[in-house]
């Protein structure tokens, strides 16, 4: 089962990654996404297939120092 | 002093006030940059919370410089990933590096840091790194291509002050980039003393988020920040020993 941001989310299996980041309601414009410890460029959100092997990290800005 | 610019990477700013935007409400943060005449803001990169919730991006103004921070790195391989993401959520290309190892102190590791400007140098950020005020490892950051340097005052959110006075003085005197204070500063008065000592800018979070009323403590900070800059633009007078009296020394009427 695919790993996102460090949980195992068994439902991701067989989605492309736009289609979880809608379904899990993220804001596209507002994320990056780290799949398979590489960046996803935006383009590729669309044709890229969460598989059960695959490791993906969702990451925003939030306040800091 | 119109012409007196804070230059990063080939960007100006007027401001010299670094505002952070950790540990306060979002609904603060427009009242806080107003009131700092802040420029830059930083910002950490996190793992998203999903389900719609509020961005810190849609509070920010218009027009004000993101710096991502990398913290959370705990060597200059994970500083250099967070810094891509950071350039991939597509805010530009400034990035405050952070690597700690230590958690009770928060100290930066300033071999990992220089490791890791090299190589985000290279890559075209502007990077402000986050160190210990140490000379050689400012030289060496100098030679891996930052666009400051930045050192702590005072471990993170300590809002102890100017504790490593004598060693930033001498990256001020030393070190031919901007010294921006960071970490530790508490007071308006410490960012005062730091902008007269010749320091570029200043860089809070802590102080400002701490305090009982957040948009003011901003304010308080950038009249501080201005008036040391301007304090150390006219050149302080020497110090002296002994009295130098202020009012003619003849005349007087018992003579």
């Amino acid at each position: 089962m695919a790993k996102i941001n460090g949980k195992t989310v068994p439902e991701a299996d067989g989605m492309s990654v736009s289609g979880y980041i809608a379904s899990a309601g993220y804001v596209s414009g507002r994320i990056a996404v780290e799949y398979n410890e590489a960046i996803l460029p935006r383009e590729d959100y669309d044709k890229t297939i969460i598989a059960s092997s695959d490791n993906v990290e969702i990451v925003e800005f939030m306040g800091g120092g | 002093m119109n012409n007196d610019k804070l230059v990063l990477g080939g960007h100006e700013f007027d401001s010299r006030f670094i505002l952070g935007s950790g540990k306060y409400s979002l609904e603060l943060i427009k009242a806080a940059v107003e009131n700092a005449g802040a420029q830059i803001i930083t910002l950490a990169l996190r793992r998203a919370n999903s389900g719609g919730a509020a961005n810190i991006l849609d509070y920010i103004p218009e027009g004000v410089t993101l710096l991502p921070n990398t913290s959370g790195a705990r060597n200059a391989d994970e500083a250099v990933r967070i810094a891509r993401l950071s350039r991939e959520l597509g805010c530009g290309d400034f990035v405050k590096i952070e690597v700690v190892r230590d958690s009770k102190y928060l100290l930066p590791d300033n071999y990992e840091t220089i490791k890791a400007t090299e190589i985000l140098a290279k890559e075209g950020f502007v990077v402000l790194p986050y160190m210990y005020p140490d000379l050689n490892a400012a030289r060496d950051l100098v030679n891996a291509g930052a666009a400051a340097v930045m050192p702590l005052a005072a471990p993170i959110g300590t809002n102890k002050g100017l504790c490593t006075k004598d060693f930033i003085q001498i990256l001020i005197d030393e070190i031919d980039l901007p010294i921006i204070v960071d970490a530790g500063i508490g007071r308006p008065s410490q960012a005062c003393e730091a902008m007269e000592m010749g320091a570029a800018a200043v860089m809070a979070n802590t102080a400002i988020a701490s305090a009982g009323d957040i948009p003011a403590m901003a304010e308080a900070f950038r009249k501080a920040i201005e008036a040391g800059r301007t304090a150390y633009l006219s050149k302080p007078g020497r110090v002296r020993d002994t009295a130098s009296a202020s009012s003619p020394l003849t005349g007087f009427i018992h003579d």
